[in-house]
């Protein structure tokens, strides 16, 4: 009997108090998100238990029980206190899939800070304009992303203190300082901040069409819906190993890969390098590794590899597979299940969100590509784009918008008050997506409602990366657009008309896909490029963007009513 | 030959793929999918790279984060195309 037990009698009974209630959040006037991850489940009597088993590139493994997640945190939230860190400031982490990253998060919601994850790989313009608009106060990062963070650092006045967890015997600049977590002073007892449950705790930067990223920011009582859905979704039990795949950088990673494991008291393992089929097979069966939840990239390069891999390798001990960040292909799933014997069970949610708001969920009905259904507690519908009244007609397509009021959503965006009220219309959070729904209430993606990429299962902003194109010496002017990829689902495709006394050439080319991955990231770098002479706009000069993906799509262009001439 | 080959992808991996302020050392044995030096979004410029100086066409199915995963794999793979 999977955790849920019956989806429609939860359905039916399920109120948010309940998950409150079972969490014991609130309790003895117990808020914070921190607490909740690593001294609770001490009290708990569980100290001893392993909390993470992290594992490099090189084969290096470390283990770390709650105990010292609740230690080692306090480090953290102690050496930011030290250093005049206050609450409510944005406090960055910075750095690769290492354990300083995981444990620092919970130190600094323990001193009341904001933690903003960023992904490390970002370059140098991504990270400046993510702590630009934070305004944050302190990153923590490592040697290896050091230069990234010094190259930056004049532009950024309100960066007051960098902290390097792996400093070594190099010497450091002014106003950078050196921790490491395990030959601190260990810090048995910490004041931990007193929070309410809609006191500020995580600010994840997500993209959009047009402007800058935007930071979208979460509370405390997240955690109550995190728990929830890692409880009921992933179904995850004491005696598991969990294994998530998102790097913290995104939002699956803290959400899932922090939040939800740990606040349930689980043991959660995490590989710190790159992807390759043998090494995860190898990770799996090494971990004996019971519940996995992964994205439908790393699923599809699996499949790429074919099932001679899997044989080479003992995978019994998996009991339950999910997966999000873009639609889940009814191949995958089918795969899977002949694969693993088990199928991946699809989950949909966004870094607003800041849960699983739809899913299948284990004991319910597949129907492979589906989406599945909506969280009990969330009321979930498909609008008609133009009212934003719920269609209730099986199979039309419309946008999926979500009755606000579940404790993980998003509170606002940081400084954007303007697109964080155009999110909400006649009641309903519009999440961006297409979507339809079928005779027995099982959600169908369509797509996206905007021109964000989604690679990977990554959002880009085709603004920021066209905007960093411009700066480019060659390039007059750029678009970018999602194109289909067997893989990522979409890569990111630029068109360039090149400024006089330019040729396009293949030489070119790389130079430019190189420029956008040091300044922005890998995932920002155009897979492809295309010069073209011009781009198509509206007579107001506006880039039709939508034009040119819908001709990689292969779609119709619809209404080019007010394409300018050419 | 291929000491010559081996010496341009190294140097074109530390020129496009490390900090410049990395002291990393890259030999032709450095792990650099699975260190993360190289992701798997990085390959695709890696990928041009060598087909263009080494004027070949790589297929995508062979293009997978093992056979990119050192400067000798990526050598071994080349040598699949091209005399080294």
């Amino acid at each position: 009997m999977s955790n849920i037990g019956s989806y429609e009698t939860r359905l039916r009974d399920f109120t948010w108090k309940m998950a409150e209630e079972e969490l014991g959040y609130g309790k003895d006037g117990k808020y914070n998100l921190g607490y909740f991850c690593s001294d609770r489940i001490c009290e708990i009597g569980n100290g001893t238990k392993v909390a993470l088993v992290w594992e490099g590139f090189t084969g290096e493994v470390r283990r770390y029980t709650y105990d010292d997640l609740r230690i080692y945190s306090n480090s953290f939230a102690t050496l930011l206190r030290q250093n005049g860190l206050l609450p409510g400031d944005r406090i960055c982490v910075f750095m690769d899939r290492i354990p300083e990253l995981y444990i620092s998060f919970l130190g600094i919601l323990k001193m009341g800070g904001i933690v903003q994850p960023l992904f490390s790989a970002f370059g140098e313009d991504a990270l400046a304009m993510r702590l630009e608009d934070a305004k944050t106060k302190a990153i923590l990062t490592t040697r290896k992303h050091l230069g990234k963070v010094r190259r930056i650092r004049s532009s950024l006045p309100e960066l007051s203190l960098v902290i390097v967890v792996d400093a070594g015997e190099k010497p450091l600049e002014q106003g950078e300082i050196a921790f490491s977590m395990e030959k601190a002073v260990k810090n048995e007892h910490i004041q931990i901040a007193t929070v309410g449950p809609e006191t500020p705790s995580v600010l994840h930067y997500t993209s959009g069409t047009t402007g800058r990223p935007k930071g979208a920011l979460h509370v405390h009582s997240s955690v109550i819906a995190q728990a929830i859905t890692t409880k009921w979704v992933l179904d995850v039990r004491p005696d598991d190993i969990y294994w998530c795949t998102a790097d913290p950088g995104w939002v699956t990673g803290t959400s899932y890969g922090i939040i939800g494991a740990w606040a349930s008291g689980i043991t959660q393992v995490v590989l710190d390098a790159g992807f390759s089929a043998h090494k995860w097979y190898a990770f799996i069966e090494k971990h004996r590794v019971t519940v996995w939840y992964s994205a439908p990239t790393a699923i599809r390069l699996l499949m790429k590899e074919g099932l001679d891999p899997v044989n080479k390798h003992d995978l019994s001990s998996l009991r339950h597979l999910a997966s999000v960040g873009e639609p889940l292909n009814a191949e995958a799933v089918l795969w899977s299940e002949k694969a693993y014997g088990k199928p991946f069970h699809d989950s949909y949610w966004q870094t607003e969100t800041g849960s699983i708001v739809i899913s299948n969920y284990p004991g319910m009905k597949i129907k492979p590509g589906s989406m599945g259904k909506p969280f009990p507690g969330i009321t979930a519908a498909i609008l008609n784009p133009k009212t934003f009244e719920p269609i209730n007609t099986v199979g039309t397509v419309g946008l999926i918008g979500l009755k606000p009021g579940w404790p993980s959503m998003f509170r606002m965006y940081w400084n954007n008050k303007e697109t964080y009220d155009k999110k909400f219309q006649n009641g309903w959070y519009i999440c961006g997506d297409r979507s339809s729904i079928d005779s027995e209430g099982y959600f169908w993606f369509v797509g996206r409602d905007d021109d964000v990429i989604n690679t990977a299962g990554h959002l880009v902003g085709p603004f920021e990366i066209e905007s960093a194109l411009l700066e480019h010496p060659a390039v007059a002017e750029s678009a970018a657009v999602g194109k289909p990829d067997p893989i990522n689902m979409e890569v990111v495709k630029a068109f360039i008309a090149l400024k006089p006394g330019f040729a396009k050439s293949e030489d070119l080319s790389m130079e430019i896909m190189n420029y956008i991955r040091k300044r922005l990231s890998p995932l920002a770098m155009p897979q492809e490029i295309e010069f073209v002479d011009s781009l198509p706009k509206t007579r107001s000069g506006k880039i039709m963007r939508r034009l040119l993906r819908a001709k990689e799509w292969g779609e119709e262009i619809g209404d080019i009513s007010t394409l300018e001439n050419d | 030959m291929t000491e010559d080959a081996k010496k341009l992808i190294i140097e074109y991996v530390k020129k496009e793929y490390l900090d410049e302020d990395s002291d990393q050392v890259v030999t032709e044995d450095t792990k650099l999918i699975s260190s993360g030096i190289v992701d798997s979004f990085s390959m695709v410029s890696l990928k041009m790279f060598l087909e263009k100086k080494f004027k070949i066409k790589i297929p995508d199915e062979k293009a997978t984060p093992e056979a990119f995963d050192s400067v000798n794999d990526i050598v071994t793979l080349l040598r699949e195309f091209t005399p080294l």
